[in-house]
């Protein structure tokens, strides 16, 4: 375990409870963006890694040493620290800033050099900017150094406080690509603090969500998506933003019908038209004994034949279109469309039948997606919505209600 | 003017030597004692008000009465005058040094602290380049203000060009008056030319 820290709390002399009995464990090369409101004790969490700030009580490790024993100089030596504006030297050339910490460590003229040289580069910035000074390049420039800064020294463990705040929305995409690109080919690890829930999801392989010093969730982007922790993690995340992402999270499990009607291949047609009455659908899934989907009859063909003893294992479509359980939404929405069936069987990874997906549910999760209306599941919540549910009825049937 | 230097040329060298060097011990102790008090004030949270205060009180002090005052103090002669002087030149340097070390942005000084600088790298590589330019120019006008106020020293036996001027006004001299106070005012706007270019040089360059 990289960094670990334990029962962390911070109080401050006025009795306000920053941190609060605050838990985490991050290997190397993870992306973890701690988000919450102001006062959410984010930014003092990040502070007390690099002992900015000291804790009341509770122990943070790197590498298993414990921090309050080391030398904060030199712990912070080794840390990369990226703050909001830059907090680049305006007296110093962008050389000059980038080999701070290496010079700091005591590095050879030539080995800083060739290392400013190397980071520049890093931060896709033309080589002879080195020589320019902070106040003669544009803020997402300056970013760029401040980030690039921040691993100058190999430094493994890099800090950011909200270092993309200030800027536009195109320029901050750009270095969001550059810090993923850190994490993900150089293995850096990542410690951010943010109030932008779009940035967090994008960049983050943990988010950890704060509320008055406390931890509130502390899951993957996706899990988070999926399972909100409470309302409080919902309003923070955003009611669009949670539609949205329900086709890259769902799984074709969570939409299906758990109730598909189906028939064993060794019974008759009188038993197919007989269920088929009971249930009010106009097909049936075919499995054997164990459950393994086999094919399917519907009416039409159950129409052309006259004699009802005749097995269905005599009459049954083989080849029938499925989908896997655990398929994403988004990925399999489109198979089903295009296939232009009725309903689509969902099966497991042993092809065992588990449920049914109609068309009916995938309007629904289509409509969300495009508009945003979280009641649509419920009630059609527009006139135009309501034909299209009543087309997908129409269409659809009743096949497995 | 021929004639006066003819007459005069040595003494007036040898006086202009005296208040270059009373005004120059006099702002060097100032510089002394107020940059680094200045800097120590940014680092406190209460007292630094109250010391600059103390600072405005005793330079609201009529220099002749300041300079009477040394006299008990330390008797007559060039040492009195120093020290008069010297605790007119805090005010100016104190005051823009402290102003200088507030004016460093916090970011930068959360950074360099962030990025493992020492108390003192901070100081020395971040806060005084970048606090410089104004702490010079609080240097610079002391300077001026005190070359301006040595004339007075003569008065308590110091030298300088305050004994021209001040035996001309006993004698009516106009020709010792101007002899002396016009040496004054070159020195003075020498002085200030020489500091502003040494302000220039320490701003750093992006700065200027």
């Amino acid at each position: 375990m990289l960094l670990s820290m334990e029962h962390l709390r911070k109080e401050y002399p006025n009795g306000k409870i920053a941190v609060d009995d605050f838990n985490l464990e991050v290997d190397k090369g993870e992306f973890i963006a701690f988000i919450g409101t102001s006062g959410s004790g984010k930014t003092t969490t990040m502070r007390m890694i690099n002992r900015m700030l000291n804790q009341t009580s509770g122990t943070i490790k790197i590498d298993g040493k414990d921090i309050s024993k080391m030398d904060p100089v030199k712990l912070r030596r080794s840390i990369g620290y990226v703050i909001q504006n830059t907090g680049l030297m305006p007296h110093m050339t962008i050389q000059e800033n980038i080999e701070i910490v290496p010079k700091l460590l005591g590095w050879s003229k030539e080995k800083r050099a060739e290392q400013a040289h190397k980071m520049i580069e890093l931060a896709q910035l033309p080589d002879d900017m080195l020589q320019r000074y902070p106040g003669e390049l544009s803020g997402g420039q300056q970013q760029r150094i401040g980030v690039v800064r921040a691993l100058a020294a190999d430094q493994r463990i890099i800090l950011m406080d909200e270092p993309f705040g200030a800027l536009d929305p195109i320029t901050r995409e750009s270095l969001q690509d550059l810090v993923k690109h850190l994490q993900e080919d150089l293995g850096k690890t990542f410690i951010f603090v943010t109030h932008d829930m779009d940035e967090a999801l994008h960049l983050a392989t943990r988010v950890v969500i704060m509320s008055h010093g406390k931890q509130v969730q502390v899951d993957t982007p996706e899990n988070i998506l999926r399972h909100p922790a409470n309302e409080f993690v919902t309003n923070l995340i955003g009611e669009e933003r949670l539609i949205r992402a329900q086709p890259n999270i769902l799984t074709v499990s969570q939409i299906m019908l758990k109730t598909p009607v189906s028939i064993t291949p060794d019974k008759t047609l009188d038993d197919a038209i007989d269920l088929m009455h009971d249930r009010r659908v106009d097909t049936l899934l075919v499995t054997d004994d164990n459950g393994v989907l086999e094919g399917f009859v519907d009416l039409d063909d159950i129409n052309r034949i006259t004699d009802g003893t005749t097995l269905i294992s005599r009459f049954t479509n083989r080849k029938v279109f499925y989908v896997q359980a655990n398929s994403l939404i988004g990925d399999t929405v489109d198979r089903i469309l295009k296939q232009g069936v009725k309903n689509v069987p969902v099966v497991d990874a042993k092809k065992h039948l588990v449920g049914i997906v109609t068309r009916t549910a995938l309007v629904d999760i289509v409509y969300d997606a495009l508009r945003g209306a979280p009641e649509a599941n419920e009630e059609p919540a527009s006139p135009i919505n309501a034909d299209i549910h009543a087309a997908a009825n129409h269409e659809g049937g009743d096949t497995a209600q | 003017m021929t004639h006066f230097l003819a007459t005069y040329g040595w003494q007036l060298v040898a006086k202009t030597g005296q208040h270059l060097y009373i005004s120059a011990a006099a702002l060097a102790l100032g510089v002394i004692v107020a940059v680094p008090l200045g800097i120590l004030l940014t680092r406190m949270k209460h007292g630094a008000n109250f010391v600059i205060t103390l600072a405005g009180v005793l330079q609201t002090i009529p220099a002749m009465a300041l300079l009477a005052m040394m006299i008990p103090i330390f008797g007559i002669g060039s040492t009195p005058a120093i020290v008069a002087l010297f605790i007119y030149s805090l005010l100016p340097i104190l005051r823009n040094t402290y102003l200088g070390m507030q004016g460093v942005s916090p970011t930068v000084r959360d950074a360099a602290k962030g990025m493992g600088m020492t108390w003192w790298q901070m100081m020395v590589r971040a806060e005084i380049p970048l606090a410089a330019p104004v702490i010079m120019a609080g240097i610079r006008l002391s300077a001026t203000y005190v070359i301006a106020w040595a004339t007075l020293a003569s008065y308590i036996g110091a030298g300088g060009l305050g004994d021209f001027i001040f035996n001309g006004l006993n004698l009516y001299r106009s020709d010792l008056i101007l002899g002396g106070s016009i040496p004054v005012i070159l020195l003075a706007l020498l002085i200030d030319y020489l500091l502003g270019k040494v302000e220039r040089a320490v701003t750093p360059r992006p700065l200027r």
